[in-house]
């Protein structure tokens, strides 16, 4: 099934290339499934990335170098040094500076010919179908299930095409919603997970090539769309197993009672997707947990003093290995059966990365009967920024 | 009669690690109840208290939804794979906690 996609109408569409042009794209000239033809198609088409992270950076440097015409970029974030293990639209040097900033500079070194429009704001309720309704196809690479389900439901009330890229440490999910044909997220996760049964960022973590492969997937989905030429992934989820190399691909069918797309659609706009996902703003909400807290420095200054104080790290032991406070690693998954090696008479102090993960651990001990136990305040981050910045920050 | 489940990289924390089980089972409800008596954790993840399976998880036999096929009900062969199907948001992977 060779899906095309219409150029929004509106500008009048570009007939003749420059020869600058004719040699950038000369590789796709000679291709008779890309052709002049083909390439003005590329020129003529508008594609908005939501996200210029990691499934964002191999989209958006492809797609500027294939020559899509019009590029918008949204995102709300600014380049930090953890994001160069994958990002590789960024380089050091932007460090600080805002990720549409940053991404606009680099495609347009890479070519100048094409249009870029960024739009540096958190995608909501409030603007996704002004955004989106200027561009004809929507390419999700966004990193959270609100975001997911609010791109899915304002491709289904514009009738745009959402080319779909997930990751999760080794793993990734690629295919094409939003086919008049095809199913949308919905047919496929008709409900989010609820917070508490998504796996915890201590098992998080992304391998850096992934997202480039499946950004790259991504990419090609939406040059197929672009040009109406080959099988696109509507109706397939394509899974990618990094550690064993296998691509496999399981069929997704259109959910006829699907309140979206289905054939009587119950949601008719936008909604409150936090709310929908159980989640408000950026806090996990299992770790909400109110627990007695010390602050780094207070710590500090009682260890200073010699007080006799048990450190307990409820982290997992490849961050043990990066940095740690000489605490005793416990992780918080093993804490239930290893409750036993705690001594209850003694002061204890909780720690993890960020006090998150140690908020529960407080918690849980409290409830086991311990009574003199504290949660170090923001963590190991804290204590590097306050007490000992020799202590690597990851 | 064996029948592979393949186990997604998020549950396989709850599975002893593991990237795969075989289980001798004759439907899918069958094989997905003897792989979570040995994981406790894991049954938590893919059933309701009522023994239902969660409506965010999906679960395959080879490449189709259990739920154009008989759901848990779906008789399975010799050699047939079923493959849970796990919601990941990931586009960039932010460490938060």
């Amino acid at each position: 099934m060779a899906a095309t996609v219409q150029p929004q109408t509106g500008a009048k569409p570009v007939t003749s290339l420059s020869n600058e042009e004719i040699l950038r794209y000369s590789r796709h000239l000679i291709m008779p499934e890309v052709g002049m033809e083909g390439q003005l198609k590329l020129k003529n088409a508008k594609v908005l990335l939501i996200g210029t992270g990691g499934l964002g950076a191999p989209l958006g440097l492809y797609l500027a170098a294939a020559g899509v015409g019009r590029l918008g970029l949204v995102d709300f974030d600014v380049v930090d040094f953890t994001n160069l293990q994958r990002q590789v639209t960024f380089g050091s040097s932007d460090v600080g500076k805002p990720k549409t900033a940053a991404a606009r500079a680099r495609l347009s070194s890479l070519n100048p010919d094409i249009q870029i429009e960024t739009f540096e704001t958190k995608l909501t309720s409030e603007n996704a179908l002004e955004l989106f309704k200027e561009f004809d196809i929507i390419v999700d690479g966004t990193d959270n299930f609100p975001t997911r389900y609010l791109v899915n439901d304002a491709c289904i009330l514009l009738g745009k095409p959402n080319v779909y890229g997930s990751i999760f440490r080794f793993e990734g999910q690629a295919t094409v919603f939003g086919m008049p044909e095809g199913p949308c997220y919905r047919c496929l996760y008709p409900e989010p997970p609820p917070p508490g049964l998504v796996p915890s960022c201590a098992e998080g973590g992304v391998l850096g090539v992934l997202p480039g492969i499946v950004g790259s997937i991504q990419a090609m989905e939406t040059i197929k769309l672009i040009l109406g030429t080959g099988e696109n992934l509507v109706g397939r989820l394509l899974l990618f197993d990094a550690l064993g190399m296998k691509f496999r691909e399981l069929k997704l069918r259109k959910n006829p009672k699907c309140p979206m797309c289905g054939e009587h659609r119950t949601i008719n706009k936008l909604i409150d997707y936090y709310e929908f996902c159980g989640v408000r703003g950026e806090e996990a909400p299992a770790s909400n947990v109110q627990v007695p807290e010390i602050t780094p420095r207070d710590l500090k200054s009682r260890l200073d003093r010699g007080d006799e104080l048990f450190i307990l790290d409820v982290r997992e032991p490849h961050e043990f290995q990066i940095c740690n406070l000489k605490g005793l690693l416990i992780p918080l998954g093993e804490l239930p059966r290893r409750v036993h090696e705690l001594d209850s008479s003694r002061e204890i102090i909780a720690h993890c990365r960020s006090g998150k993960r140690s908020a529960e651990a407080v918690d849980f001990l409290r409830k086991a009967g311990f009574r003199k136990i504290l949660n170090l305040k923001g963590g190991i981050l804290a204590w590097s920024d306050e007490v000992d910045p020799s202590v690597p920050k990851y | 009669m064996s029948i592979k489940v393949m186990i997604p990289t998020p549950l396989r924390v709850y599975a002893g690690k593991r990237d795969s089980a075989d289980i001798a089972a004759a439907t899918v409800g069958e094989a997905l109840g003897r792989l979570t008596s040995e994981f406790d954790e894991l049954r938590k993840h893919l059933f309701t208290e009522e023994g239902k399976l969660r409506a965010f998880v999906n679960v395959y036999l080879n490449d189709e939804d259990i739920r154009y096929l008989a759901k848990e009900n779906t008789p399975t062969k010799d050699g047939d794979t079923i493959s849970i199907i796990p919601s990941i948001a990931g586009g960039t992977s932010k460490n938060a906690d």
